[in-house]
């Protein structure tokens, strides 16, 4: 794609501006998609009917009205608040959760940017979330939203550990970080996705990344941070209007970039479940945007059926469970690898 | 060290579990219906908005009293004995007018009883409960009938009345024992 | 380590300097988990607490000096109602049980049959309140719908019965404003069959989640001693161990004819006395009142629920303390009458008022999210505290 628009265009900078907004596209209807499904799931989990009036059919439209409504919100900054730090916050989260979509290969021939460390870049644009993260708490100048950064903070970078060490397996087991190489290294049949080689090791990898990816984005049962019954609302109680949404969007940007990169590494990527029927550049979008709409639709059900972690609890089962068995998965899977070769 | 395993398979056993109760959920029916396009029927016996029916009202404040907030204003005139005010529609002779029966909405905590000690049943509390107003002043609901003219009527009647009253006691010397001013109406000596 | 700051801040209310490494922080009186206006100020070294004091009175509505001002003892119920508003009908039970006691009067049997569904449906409907509350507080957002579906059909048969949903006026002096409707026996009876099986789903998805137990058992351990000393009551008292409850050990209306359990906290999973002892106390006690109801609708016997409701209540000039078991703990009233029409005096003792005052012994060395879980094992309700 990238070829196609320099031929048109004939302008570098102009076609890499340009293709650095395509996977916006796909983020803000995805956003509103993913707030009304959610609504939906969590209200017939719970014999309810969740928005029904908005747009007409099942509150197709009730997004797209509460966007109406943030925009019109009056922009709240404490006043004594620290004013640019404050304004900074929800870019900086956002930017944390978009940049990893360059390097997600959404079908065989579209890439944003075709790295061949893909992965590793991936891995270390996310952690830019925290540092968004604590500067909404600290400028916030609220000692709630303080404790909800420290938190979130503490949480995001010890599960950092566990995600990357998971994905470590599949890099040795495909020998490179290109995400393009691994999902090829998948394609053929539904069981040569690697979530079922070297049984049962690579299972237990995924299942690993999807449980640490929950602490990345915030989610219960790790949504100690922005708890709602405790906290108020986290870091992000002091926001209002565009902003809070921005911090929304982020949330589920972040969402969707890691239940993709789930299903890139263990599921298949943009490899049809069938082999080579309905499989092709168009479908192998399909089936990468369908199998990671399943993993959110896995975490949503995750949300409403759990409590959540309290934040001791959260680091013990990072640090004292997660990583010791991600660290067994790697040398198990690399003595594999070895006497295989 | 084994007390370690078990925890980690107690946590994802027990939230597999959860899971599933979650998951059969998803497929049963809602249990919300979706008003305002689709009402419940309220029980006979539903507490909600008061209502008086005044052409059954006899002014005995009853319902004043009982209630607990204060929130029921009950004026009445004395009518004099030639005004025949009819009766309610369980036999009783109406003998006061009530220029004012206000009732305060906002107040009232909707515990009903107001509506236990009334002779006539004419307070009564209905199912209406949609009755929100933009102006508090409007929650002030005044069932009197009587029109401001038709107070200063009644009341310069009863003036009058007791008046001559006063006067026939007076000019019989006192020889009469006093008697309530309602045991008059029948009387020969009515004027 | 502890190094007084150069200028010591004394906290307010503390009264001791604040330390370097310690942060003063409110909880409330606006919080989505203090189950209502509850201001908890704590003194927090990062995420531990050191110390706490609750702030009350937010919610004082001068319960107390209504009664005294009421024209009658009849008039006073509406008030007692909204003392506890989740569990009405035992604040009215209470006051009618210690005016009878006053007046000497002894209701009909059809009116003890009655009060006891009454409040046993009650204790069950606050209790599920509190266990979906406390669930939501947890972080399991989905028990909190299912407790209140299942509320909402106690909630119905009580509309039925006497047309409101929470505040009642209905247990009188004497006996009942209404009798009940023809099929009350029926409701309540398909409402037990339908409810037991829902409290297995309950325990499948909260009650034995494995995060659920880590986040309850063992923290506010309220050891059986401290709780007898401070004067606690209910389940936060049956929690630790203690096998207490009013309707056994004092036995008030007709309780003494029903066969149930008083079940106690035994640390199943945790230490006893712990904050999931508490709430599977109350979780056992649904279990135990679906027992009695069914007991009680069998033998519901005819009779007319209003001939002992007194047309004028005039007690001579005498005073009374009652206690009854509502399902928060022992709810006491003590009513002083002069030989008039309106009581002289009429005090409460509401359990969560003496129940909270634990609260500050319980959360130290506890955590930011312990506090919360603690806060809502005792399950306090703001109206009461405050009344």
């Amino acid at each position: 794609m990238k070829d196609v628009l320099i031929e048109l265009l004939r302008n570098e900078p102009l076609v890499y501006t340009l293709m650095a907004f395509v996977p916006l596209l796909w983020i803000l209807p995805f956003a509103l998609f993913a707030v009304w499904w959610e609504r939906k799931v969590a209200a017939h989990m719970q014999d309810r009917l969740g928005p029904m009036r908005t747009g007409g059919w099942h509150g197709w439209a009730q997004t797209i009205a509460d966007i109406l409504k943030l925009i019109q919100k009056e922009d709240v900054v404490p006043s004594a608040a620290d004013r640019m730090l404050f304004t900074l916050a929800p870019f900086v989260v956002f930017i944390g959760a978009y940049a990893a979509y360059a390097a997600l290969p959404f079908s065989a021939a579209y890439v944003g940017a075709g790295i061949h460390i893909g992965l590793f870049y991936i891995i270390a644009v996310s952690s830019l979330v925290v540092i968004g993260l604590l500067m909404a708490g600290w400028a916030s100048n609220n000692k709630w939203s303080l404790f909800g950064a420290m938190r979130s903070a503490a949480q995001v970078v010890s599960y950092e550990i566990p995600i990357a060490l998971s994905l470590l397996t599949v890099v040795m087991v495909v020998g490179s970080f290109d995400l393009q190489e691994i999902t090829k290294a998948q394609s053929g049949s539904l069981l040569n996705w690697f979530v079922f080689q070297k049984f049962p090791l690579l299972f237990i990898a995924a299942i690993i990344y999807f449980v640490a990816s929950l602490a990345e984005v915030n989610r219960t049962p790790f949504d100690i941070p922005e708890a709602e019954s405790e906290l108020v609302a986290g870091y992000h109680t002091e926001y209002a209007g565009m902003k809070f949404a921005l911090f929304f969007l982020s949330e589920y940007a972040n969402m969707f970039a890691v239940s993709m990169i789930a299903v890139i590494i263990f599921f298949g990527g943009w490899n049809s479940p069938f082999g080579d029927f309905v499989s092709g550049p168009f479908w192998g979008a399909f089936w990468v945007i369908s199998k990671s709409l399943g993993f959110i639709f896995l975490q949503m059900w995750l949300r409403w059926t759990l409590p959540r972690l309290r934040v001791d609890q959260l680091m013990y089962v990072g640090w004292k469970v997660l990583i010791p068995f991600s660290f067994a998965i790697i040398l198990g899977v690399g003595l594999w690898v070895m006497m295989a070769t | 060290m084994k007390r370690y395993f078990k925890n980690i398979l107690d946590s994802v056993a027990t939230v597999l579990i959860g899971m599933k109760v979650t998951w059969r959920h998803l497929f049963t029916p809602a249990v919300t219906i979706q008003y305002p396009d689709v009402r419940l029927k309220l029980p006979e016996r539903a507490r909600n908005r008061l209502y008086v029916n005044m052409d059954d009202c006899i002014g005995c404040d009853q319902c004043s009293m009982a209630c607990p907030v204060d929130c029921i204003t009950i004026e009445t005139i004395k009518s004099t004995p030639d005004i025949n005010l009819g009766l309610t529609s369980v036999g009783t002779k109406k003998r006061l007018y009530v220029p004012v029966f206000d009732i305060d909405i906002a107040k009232c905590c909707y515990c009903a009883l107001c509506v236990y000690p009334c002779p006539t049943e004419c307070i009564k509390m209905t199912d209406v409960f949609e009755f929100s107003e933009y102006e508090r002043q409007n929650l002030i609901y005044n069932f009197a009938t009587m029109t401001a003219s038709e107070v200063d009527q009644a009341k310069a009647k009863l003036v009058t009345y007791e008046q001559e009253e006063a006067r026939k006691k007076e000019g019989h010397g006192g020889t009469r024992t006093e008697t309530a001013g309602a045991a008059a109406p029948d009387s020969p000596r009515a004027s | 380590m502890e190094a007084a700051i150069e200028k010591p801040v004394t906290i307010p209310g503390f009264g001791r300097p604040l330390r370097s490494h310690e942060m003063v922080i409110n909880m409330g009186p606006q919080h989505p988990s203090t189950h209502g206006v509850l201001r908890l100020e704590l003194v927090v070294d990062g995420e531990v607490v050191i110390d706490m004091i609750p702030h009350i009175g937010y919610l004082h509505r001068c319960f107390e000096k209504h009664a005294e001002h009421m024209t009658n003892y009849q008039q006073v119920i509406p008030y007692c109602d909204r003392m506890d508003y989740i569990a009405a009908m035992s604040n009215d039970l209470g006051y009618a049980v210690a005016c009878e006691k006053l007046l000497n009067i002894k209701v009909p049997e059809r009116v003890e049959y009655i009060r006891v569904i009454m409040a046993e449906l009650q204790r069950i409907a606050s209790h599920l309140l509190a266990i979906g509350t406390y669930g939501m507080d947890i972080g399991a957002f989905t028990p909190f719908l299912y407790c209140f579906r299942d509320r909402e059909r106690i909630l119905d048969i009580y509309e039925e019965t006497c047309g409101a949903r929470l505040l009642y006026n209905y247990i009188w002096i004497g006996g009942l404003s209404h009798d009940v409707p023809s099929d009350f026996q029926t409701k309540v009876g398909d409402f037990c069959r339908y409810f037991r099986p829902q409290i297995k789903e309950l325990n499948n998805l909260l009650t034995y989640n494995k995060i659920f137990i880590e986040r309850t058992a063992n923290v506010g351990v309220l050891p059986a001693d401290v709780a007898v000393n401070y004067g606690a009551s209910g389940p936060v008292l049956r929690g630790s161990g203690v096998k207490w409850d009013l309707r056994k050990n004092d036995p008030y209306s007709i309780y003494d004819r029903f066969e149930f359990d008083i079940p106690t906290g035994k640390g199943e999973v945790g230490s006893v006395g712990d904050c999931w002892d508490r709430y599977i106390v109350r979780v056992r006690e649904i279990g135990q009142s679906l027992n009695i109801l069914e007991q009680a609708i069998a033998a519901i016997p005819a009779g007319n629920v209003q001939s002992a409701i007194p047309k004028r209540i005039r007690p001579d000039a005498s005073e009374v303390y009652v206690r009854t078991e509502t399902p928060k703990g022992e709810l006491g009233y003590y009513i002083v009458a002069d030989g008039t029409t309106s009581p002289y005096r009429v005090k409460v003792r509401p359990p969560t008022f003496v129940n909270l005052s634990i609260l500050p012994a319980m959360s130290r060395g506890a955590m930011i999210a312990d506090v919360i879980a603690i806060l809502g094992s005792i399950d306090i309700v703001l109206g009461e505290v405050d009344r």
